[in-house]
């Protein structure tokens, strides 16, 4: 799960991480209001979405003025945002944050995530600040430095002080860069979080460290343990299919082509995405309805797949193994006789109750095309997907 | 031989009164020696009572003293899972093989710490089980598709491990040793720890692959293929369309940094010399060709 920089910054001053002081706003008035109560006579307007390269797309704005802050904020709330991270179609911004303007010196770069080679978690730091790490990692890798942390240690002060040297860190704010550095692990750790990334820490004229900026993602698989955080999720940061889907406990990621797949097993819902794509066609989606689905969950799968306008066929590859092929061919019946089957519909089924469940797609009367396996059930589905657009190319 | 486990192998379920506990202990039970082999159960809460006449005892301790089982599966929800393999490695058991899918990386990060130097080995968490055909399966893989026969296979998924398994009969291909090493970024046995294991087995001559997308462990395991593998191996990589920086279903099937593409895997497994299938639904002719 992702949440919005102001978010973060309010989770990491708990661990004791020091951040530019800021607040958060829905609204133009809201952001002037905050500006004045800042003081100061600078301040930063940043838009809030998950994506980052906000600055680059026109997101992030300095003000010299409260009249400034406002002209900013009116510029940025509502604008949709493209950055390399959005993707074409971009992010609507709907809050900001707006801080205090600083009088910055250097930057720097600091990540946590895991290593999962080497099962700990990994401290990487740059004197690269404000730089797209990928890049610098790319270009010059003996910029990056790591430290791999014991999971039962933690991040000493002594390792956590050599990072700060290794990256530039002037003397006078070793000790309090040290701390930051492991205020950011024990927020890493009590949080379950799977990437902390502070891009850029600041030096300050005065020599104190911040964090400027502050990303956090957490584990899904532990968000049981942390409400609060389960708390912060930002639905209109979502895809609505996908939102739809995680109601439903389906594991649904919308794509951009126009054959549906709706698959048991994410391994093998990747390898049927694959194949599409090897027989020439393009998946609309990821869907795994798990290993314990009911039929009516695989109805609501069949359903949530039907609304995407780009539909043109699709593919259900099953291998039943806890979940047998009845169950599946009867969800599919119920959906769609419930929703107007309106694209050619390819069925594979392979394994537990695979006869009782082709009889029951074939007395259902529905146009169903049957494949004998995957590579069969591509190709049919890739054939039936071009000929479907075809056929609205002539119609319109 | 087969790798692992075999018909003597003795085995416990650890949450065998819980729904899928009970379901899959009955039919990994019902399977080839399975009777033999699932001696006991573990409940602290329901200590003294039986499970279809298999004893459920209060620790993995008391099970393994009572009934000599060295093996123990885990069904335990998400939360306790941890834990649970926690105890099966102070027990000193030689293997476990952890089914529960959900279980947070940070207490899979502080169990496989707490394994470093211990006897025990783990399969999983997030994974199918092991199944060795004919002669016993720990897990949930629907046993009747497999045959027993001379090809290995290590996968990090379910359903596509049944698939690639029924390829390989498709082509008259009977297994000895079947592995679902899960889909977890944070797991026991890796690709490597099993082909060593293959490598080495007399009943086993050639392996079949199936990696995915996130991490690097598939090629590490090619590189340690390249200088030390004595058996044909066939490769395969599931992802090569899936999106960079969304998670694929399995928490650890996830494209992040730039980091375990598809094509950076089959890229290296190629250079490494192994053979890769290419098309999802030619791992079990492209693993004929090879033999």
């Amino acid at each position: 799960m992702k949440i919005h920089e102001y978010q973060a910054k309010n989770i990491l001053r708990e661990f004791g991480v020091p951040t530019p002081v800021g607040l958060a706003c829905f609204s133009v008035d809201e952001a002037a209001e905050a500006a004045g109560k800042l003081g100061g006579n600078a301040w930063v307007v940043k838009a809030q979405i998950h994506a980052g390269g906000r600055g680059k797309g026109g997101g992030v704005k300095l003000a010299k003025s409260i009249d400034e802050v406002e002209h900013f904020a009116g510029q940025i709330l509502g604008m949709t945002l493209v950055t390399n991270q959005t993707g074409p179609q971009g992010q609507v911004v709907r809050r900001l944050l707006v801080e205090q303007g600083l009088d910055i010196r250097k930057e720097f770069y600091i990540g946590l995530v895991l290593d999962r080679g080497r099962r700990r978690v990994c401290l990487m730091a740059s004197s690269e600040g404000g730089m797209n790490i990928e890049e610098v990692a790319a270009r010059s890798p003996e910029k990056i430095h790591k430290v791999f942390i014991d999971p039962l240690a933690g991040l000493g002060a002594r390792d956590a002080e050599e990072v700060a040297r290794k990256i530039g860190i002037a003397e006078p704010a070793v000790a309090e860069a040290a701390a930051l550095l492991q205020g950011l692990y024990r927020a890493y750790t009590d949080t379950d979080a799977s990437l902390v990334e502070i891009n850029p820490l600041i030096l300050t004229a005065g020599h104190h460290v911040l964090a400027l900026d502050a990303k956090m993602n957490f584990d899904d698989n532990a968000l049981f343990r942390h409400p609060d955080i389960s708390g912060l999720r930002d639905l209109d940061e979502e895809d609505p299919a996908e939102i739809e889907a995680s109601r439903h406990d389906l594991s649904y990621i919308s794509l951009d082509g126009n054959i549906g797949c709706l698959v048991n097993g994410a391994g093998l819902a990747m390898a049927t995405m694959d194949i599409i794509k090897l027989y020439g066609g393009n998946p609309a989606n990821f869907l795994d309805v798990g290993g314990g689905a009911t039929a009516g969950k695989v109805a609501e799968a069949f359903k949530l797949m039907l609304r995407n306008p780009n539909l043109q066929a699709i593919l259900i590859n099953i291998f039943g193994g806890i979940m047998k092929c009845d169950v599946i061919a009867e969800g599919v019946v119920a959906a769609a006789l419930e929703v107007k089957l309106n694209v050619p519909l390819v069925v594979r089924l392979e394994g537990t109750n695979v006869d009782l469940g082709k009889k029951i797609l074939a007395e259902s009367g529905l146009p169903i095309i049957s494949a004998g396996n995957m590579a069969d059930a591509a190709e049919k589905a890739v054939t039936a997907a071009a000929s479907a657009a075809k056929a609205v190319i002539k119609g319109t | 031989m087969s790798i692992l486990i075999n018909r003597n192998s003795r085995v416990m379920t650890q949450g065998i009164t819980g729904k899928t506990g009970q379901f899959h202990t009955r039919m990994c039970r019902d399977y080839a020696y399975g009777k033999d082999c699932f001696v006991a159960g573990v409940n602290p809460k329901k200590a003294g009572e039986d499970f279809e006449g298999i004893p459920v005892y209060a620790t993995v301790k008391e099970a393994k003293q009572a009934t000599g089982a060295t093996v123990s599966v885990i069904y335990v929800p998400p939360p306790f899972a941890a834990a649970a393999v926690d105890e099966a490695v102070d027990a000193e058991l030689d293997l476990v093989i952890c089914i529960t899918e959900g279980i947070p990386v940070r207490d899979m990060l502080r169990t496989c710490y707490r394994m470093q130097g211990r006897k025990t080995r783990l399969i999983g968490p997030n994974c199918p089980g092991i199944i060795t055909p004919d002669e016993v399966k720990i897990g949930i893989m629907p046993g009747y598709i497999h045959k027993r026969g001379r090809i290995g296979v290590v996968s990090r998924s379910g359903t596509l491990t049944y698939e690639a398994v029924a390829q390989l009969m498709e082509q008259g291909l009977g297994q000895s040793t079947c592995i679902g090493i899960g889909g977890d970024p944070v797991n026991g046995l890796k690709h490597l720890d099993v082909m060593k294991l293959f490598n080495d087995d007399d009943e086993t001559d050639a392996v079949l692959m199936v990696g995915e997308i996130g991490g690097s462990d598939e090629e590490d395991c090619a590189r340690w293929v390249r200088d030390n593998m004595r058996k044909p191996l066939v490769g395969f990589i599931a992802g090569l369309t899936a999106p960079p920086g969304r998670r694929m279903g399995h928490a650890g099937a996830v494209i992040s940094g730039g980091k375990g593409t598809a094509q950076e895997k089959l890229a290296v497994l190629e250079e490494c010399g192994i053979k890769v299938a290419r098309n999802p639904a030619e791992m079990g002719k492209v693993l004929k060709s090879v033999l």
